[in-house]
């Protein structure tokens, strides 16, 4: 949609971005910034801040200080004009698994205020380019997991956003399902250049799909670099994993409370 | 394929200002109507309470005799009660969808969207009072069958279309507020019984005010359902008369409505943090 702004070199800057609750300080005076058409990802144990963060790039938690711009606006001060430029992909099935694929997209069309005749394009676009044409008028709870993580990439973009927000987009995936929607996602940046942050516990999904990668642990940026570039700090056989371990001190099966656990694995169930 | 060389949507002007605000609120209201027509059988489930109210309650009162009824029969006198009623069971367990639907990630995603908070509210505002209608339309059958003195004027069937609406809004609305509060399933569902049961009989519905001892009357006077009870027993029966006055009824209707309307779309977003 275009709604102004996005000029400049940076898609999204975080300028001292901080959030607590009560005590904990869950995101702590981050500081980075996204270049535009770049794909960032975030990695990070379990209750490392990511989804605090994510969820406050995305307008849906209120900074406790700092900000940030997206596409050229300031999010505490211009929320609505962000929420124009952005798409979002949460590491739940948000996908309504009661309505069939084709209403789902035709919900977010109408919310995002495309017009009518732009509307039935976009949607048959859509379905063709995730490949779920055969199945649009289908209920989204019959389904695979692969196809509900497609119908809802498909979803955040109908209004072309400039930056594309993902929470683990590949989680529970099995190999075929996850090479299909990297494929979806890796298009999608050759067709519209948007810019891509997303989340991953998935070192492989990390090196395969970005450009730059964060390490985040206890709310703040441990490390930040080129995925190889990564690597060559931690040593020269060293492979994301061993620069995930080194910078959090962390295996990634450890970590996470009791809440992220349960939602991923009942995500995970979800995707049978 | 490629969809490089996509037009740019050359303004998207409004065909009369406020139509997407319009068109947003409609969108949430469709995506909760089609779920509802995919799989009616909730509305099917809420149909069994209004005929063990009337058929029951009802007829045993009806011949008991014991409440006076300004002239009209027991049964006469509870039927807009028990719409009321359904009405409100209906709506006040409403917001529990919005707990579900934050749990599935479906909420968070209406809330990125451009579409002002207050088309979120408003939207399941609208979808709530679709299934009201056909409570209504149900309990006037059976109120038919069981020989209640009903009106079928234009006037006063859109009279009660209106009230049964506006009482359906302001209390599945309400129900939002409690699921913005409590934000647990578990939670809500026990609030949601201890609010039942006070809001029904802490109103006209099923004797009138002039039986109430002085502080059930005092609270029954600021109890949303009151009015709306009033403005259906005016409009719905034959001979029916009003406590408070039919303009009074829809004034306080559509006062709480607003105030409700105001404190959920404050509230809405912090379901999701």
């Amino acid at each position: 949609m275009e709604n102004a702004p996005d000029s400049g070199s940076n898609a999204i800057e975080v300028l001292s971005l901080t959030r607590r609750f009560g005590t904990l300080v869950a995101v702590d005076h981050l500081n980075f910034s996204c270049a535009s058409g770049a794909t960032f990802g975030l990695l990070g144990p379990n209750g490392a801040g990511k989804s605090t963060l994510i969820k406050m790039l995305t307008t849906l938690l209120p900074p406790s200080e700092g900000t940030a711009k997206i596409a050229g606006f300031d999010l505490v001060q211009h929320p609505e004009a962000v929420r124009r430029k952005i798409g979002y992909v949460s590491q739940m099935l948000s996908a309504d698994g009661d309505l069939t694929g084709y209403e789902n997209l035709l919900i977010s069309a109408k919310l995002y205020g495309i017009p009518r005749a732009e509307r039935a394009r976009r949607i048959a676009q859509a379905f063709e380019f995730m490949d779920l044409a055969h199945v649009s008028g289908k209920r989204v709870r019959q389904y695979s997991g692969g196809m509900i993580r497609r119908l809802e990439i498909a979803q955040s973009m109908l209004h072309r956003p400039s930056v594309l927000f993902m929470d683990e987009p590949s989680v529970g995936l099995d190999p075929s399902a996850k090479r299909s929607v990297w494929e979806r996602i890796r298009e999608l940046r050759r067709e519209f250049g948007t810019t891509i942050l997303m989340t991953t516990h998935d070192m492989e999904e990390a090196d395969h799909l970005c450009d730059r990668v964060a390490v985040m642990h206890n709310g703040v940026l441990a490390a930040m670099d080129t995925p190889a570039g990564l690597k060559a700090q931690v040593g020269a056989e060293a492979t994301l994993d061993d620069v995930f371990i080194h910078f959090t001190g962390a295996t990634i099966s450890e970590g996470g409370d009791l809440r992220d656990v349960a939602r991923t694995r009942s995500t995970t169930q979800r995707l049978g | 394929m490629s969809l490089a060389h996509e037009a740019p949507l050359s303004g998207w002007a409004e065909p009369f200002p406020g139509a997407n605000y319009l068109r947003q609120t409609l969108a949430v209201a469709e995506s909760d109507i089609r779920k509802l027509i995919h799989d009616p059988v909730e509305l099917f489930t809420r149909m069994v309470q209004p005929v063990l109210w009337l058929l029951i309650f009802g007829q045993v009162f009806n011949r008991a005799r014991a409440i006076p009824t300004g002239g009209i029969s027991y049964l006469d006198f509870i039927a807009p009660g028990i719409l009321a009623q359904s009405v409100l069971f209906g709506a006040i367990f409403y917001g529990i969808s919005l707990i579900w639907e934050r749990d599935l990630g479906i909420v968070q995603k209406f809330l990125v969207s451009p579409a002002p908070r207050s088309t979120l509210v408003l939207g399941r505002a609208i979808s709530s009072t679709a299934r009201s209608l056909c409570q209504m339309v149900f309990v006037y059958l059976v109120a038919l069958l069981l020989h209640v003195q009903l009106r079928f004027g234009i006037l006063q069937l859109a009279g009660v279309v209106a009230a049964v609406m506006l009482g359906s809004a302001i209390f599945s609305t309400f129900s939002l507020i409690v699921a913005c509060l409590v934000k647990s399933r578990e939670r809500f569902m026990g609030i949601g019984q201890v609010l039942t049961m006070p809001l029904f009989f802490a109103s006209n519905a099923i004797y009138p005010l002039s039986l109430m001892p002085g502080w059930l009357r005092a609270i029954s006077q600021v109890n949303p359902l009151s009015y709306q009870v009033d403005a259906l027993r005016t409009l719905m029966i034959v001979g029916g008369s009003s406590a408070f006055g039919i303009g009074k009824d829809f004034l306080m209707l559509l006062a709480a409505f607003a105030v409700v309307m105001a404190v959920a779309t404050k509230l809405y977003p912090s379901i999701v943090t």
